[in-house]
């Protein structure tokens, strides 16, 4: 086998909100990809279907299941920088068909389909990055990463070999942001009580830069974060695991960089 | 208290509920507390997983032979001298206890804590009828004195302070001195058991709830930590056991393998206080227990579920992890939730005793983090059956009109690739030159219930797909 034969072909799913309010976290994402050898593919691509399955469209789950699975037939692994989509795609897609031979065709999906950190982590094995960030970090655990997938250790052994970076845990790192996709907006009073709670933790860690690896929940804290006029700068996992914080951070402005 | 559901004003029960400062105050103690004290439970109980496993394949075996195990629940309790009730709905429970009730001209009736009582409306009925219901829990005990229904399943008063409790016994008990101190939670304690003692003797008939009921030797068992359950079952000369169909358990050793799960899930306690096993009346020998024993057995909905996509709910043993787990109710509290059963099992048992047109609110209400099934002791899925709900919703066109019609855009562009492409890189550029200033949205039409409390962070410019392409050929060049 050649070695350019060798490099394992992954597909990157981007997410709909990198796609469309962060591209620079899927460019930090096949960065990494790229660094520990593999080929990056980026099939034309919507959404994983999560918001209809969630809303209790089951059908417009399905339709976007199989849109999903027929752009990265291609593929030999399938990858987002988010455990909430990639929760979708592992846990769920099996569980939208009945039918035998779809369903199979979920599962073997799932079988190949990672969130970015842990298959960089638990796939390829990397053990460390090649990145530097001067100063304290915070991580907030996001849900369906980490009690769907099991996401927890993976980006905090990443994160200890930035140079320069330390990483100070905030209380309850593993309670929700209050996110929730749509519940963020149809029961907005009480998806603000928990995010405020989750800010003041953030707060009290004393780090000035807050990381997650879903945008989701991102956009929810960094919009809390500056609306409260708090000095906290909030940025995705893989844009300091990549050495790309370049991009102003998540709701600031360009000269807020800090 | 009749439990009319206040579900429906769910929206409006949060904001109280979240402007409420001795509420908020309360419920600190249920974000930590609980929590904490189950964590290290189950740290201390190496199997604790392989329990939860055991407990939901019981509870499963159990759901698919319930007939069987109630007909020889039945049988057994009737050997030993009981006698059991089938009751269909709320008010046939009811009226069967309250003819049980006046049947021995009682006046008086004590009862220990129980979460389908509350469903049936039991207290209501019993006074309705002449009798006078009184709680003996303390914290049921402090919320039918100030006429609420409980705000949690296993701690009805945890959305009191102690400076509240106070007022409240005060204000009750005239015989109290003034100048008696009553700030701490111990000296409540004791004025309560004081007024209680009074009462447990004068009782005719004592109602418990059951945490398990034993088909094999038609045993009930509850479990308590102030053993008012005791008092409750065996000072009276009837006793009366209120239960849901779901609690049976096929043998002691199976109650047994519940009884580790539960506490520990609860209170993070190893056992409970007091476990206390009841078997028919008082037999010859026995030195103290009732004359009369007889077991009310409420499906109210229940076998509805049964064989249906919620048969996973009646696993459930009423231990509150998963409401001492939710970032929602830790928010809010349970009486928002406007009916007997909040937090996430709420969510899913309230649409399905009350109706999803009335209960709708609640399956929606959660941001499907997964805390609570990741501490269910029988591993019910929830926010899988909260999801279900929000299925028969959409189906049945009950999810709100706002709500559909932008799933329905979403979709269609979700569905059509080219189209998606087109249009998200004309959104997002135009929102990126709109955001350029600041970053962010401080308001933003159509996006009102994001903007109201926190910012919109602006996109940062062409979709990535866009720039990837873009990069790709140049690369090409």
């Amino acid at each position: 086998m050649s070695p350019a034969s060798a490099r394992p072909r992954v597909g990157l799913f981007a997410t709909c909100l990198v796609d469309l309010f962060r591209p620079s976290v899927g460019f930090a994402a096949a960065k990494l990809l790229e660094e520990a050898g593999c080929e990056v593919l980026v099939p034309p691509q919507t959404c994983c279907g999560q918001p209809a399955f969630n809303s209790g469209d089951r059908l417009s789950a399905r339709d976007l299941a199989l849109q999903v699975m027929d752009a990265f037939s291609g593929c030999d692994y399938i990858v987002a920088p988010s455990g909430s989509c990639t929760g979708q795609m592992v846990k769920h897609f099996p569980e939208l068909f009945d039918e035998p031979q779809l369903a199979m065709r979920a599962r073997a999906f799932a079988a190949k389909t990672f969130e970015l950190v842990s298959f960089l982590t638990d796939v390829l094995k990397v053990t460390s990055v090649e990145a530097t960030y001067e100063g304290r970090v915070t991580y907030h655990d996001s849900c369906s990463g980490l009690r769907e997938l099991g996401i927890q250790s993976q980006p905090r052994a990443l994160l200890a070999t930035v140079k320069g970076l330390e990483l100070v845990e905030m209380k309850e790192s593993d309670v929700c942001c209050g996110f929730g996709g749509t519940f963020a907006a149809k029961y907005g009073e009480i998806s603000d009580a928990i995010v405020t709670k989750k800010t003041a933790h953030v707060s009290e860690s004393g780090a000035p830069l807050l990381l997650a690896g879903d945008l989701g929940c991102l956009m929810n804290m960094a919009g809390k974060i500056t609306r409260q006029g708090k000095e906290i700068d909030v940025r995705h996992v893989a844009e300091v695991l990549a050495g790309m914080c370049d991009e102003p951070p998540i709701a600031a402005r360009k000269e807020m960089r800090r | 208290m009749t439990l009319h559901p206040t579900t429906p004003d769910f929206k409006d029960n949060a904001h109280q509920a979240l402007h409420d400062p001795e509420l908020q105050k309360a419920l600190g103690h249920v974000q930590h507390g609980f929590i904490y004290k189950r964590q290290s439970a189950v740290e201390r109980l190496p199997e604790f997983e392989t329990l939860r496993e055991s407990a939901r394949d019981l509870k499963n075996h159990v759901l698919q032979n319930l007939d069987l195990y109630l007909e020889t629940y039945e049988r057994n309790v009737t050997s030993s001298g009981g006698q059991v009730h089938f009751a269909r709905t709320s008010a046939e429970a009811c009226e069967t206890i309250v003819n049980i009730c006046k049947s021995h001209g009682a006046k008086s009736v004590t009862k220990g804590k129980s979460m389908v009582s509350e469903e049936i409306g039991l207290n209501a009925a019993i006074e309705a009828a002449g009798m006078q219901a009184v709680e003996t829990d303390l914290g049921e005990y402090i919320i039918q004195l100030r006429g609420e229904t409980p705000s949690h399943i296993i701690a009805p008063a945890v959305h009191l302070t102690k400076e509240q409790v106070e007022g409240d016994f005060r204000r009750v008990h005239t015989h109290l001195d003034g100048a008696r101190d009553l700030s701490e939670p111990v000296q409540l304690l004791t004025e309560a058991r004081g007024v209680l003692r009074e009462k447990f003797l004068a009782a005719d008939v004592g109602i418990t709830g059951a945490n398990f009921l034993v088909a094999e030797t038609g045993t009930s068992i509850i479990v308590t930590n102030e053993g008012n359950g005791d008092l409750t079952q065996s000072l009276p000369k009837v006793h009366i056991v209120i239960a849901s169909i779901e609690k049976i358990v096929p043998t002691l050793e199976d109650a047994s393998l519940l009884l580790r799960v539960l506490a520990r899930s609860a209170t993070g306690q190893d056992m409970s206080v007091y476990t206390t096993l009841s078997t028919g009346p008082r037999r010859p020998q026995d030195p103290d227990g009732p004359e009369h024993y007889h077991v009310v057995l409420v499906d109210n909905g229940r076998s509805a579920m049964l064989g249906t996509e919620f048969e996973d709910m009646l696993r459930c043993i009423r231990c509150g992890a998963c409401m001492n787990h939710c970032p929602v109710y830790h928010a809010i509290g349970g009486h928002a939730y406007g009916w007997v059963y909040p937090g996430p099992m709420g969510a899913v048992m309230t649409p399905s005793l009350i109706g999803v047109e009335k209960g709708g609110h609640l399956p929606n209400a959660s941001t499907f983090c997964g805390r609570c099934e990741s501490v269910c002791p029988v591993k019910i899925p929830l926010p899988k059956l909260m999801r279900h709900w929000r299925e028969n919703e959409f189906e049945r066109h009950l999810t709100p009109a706002v709500q559909r019609f932008g799933l329905k855009i979403w979709g269609f562009f979700a569905k059509n690739p080219r189209l998606y492409s087109f249009a998200t890189r004309a959104a997002m550029t135009t929102l990126a030159w709109l955001g350029r200033d600041k970053g962010r949205f401080a308001s933003l039409p159509l996006a009102k219930g994001w903007t109201d409390y926190r910012d919109l962070p602006a996109p940062q410019g062409d979709t990535f797909q866009a720039q990837w392409r873009k990069r790709q050929q140049e690369a090409r060049r």
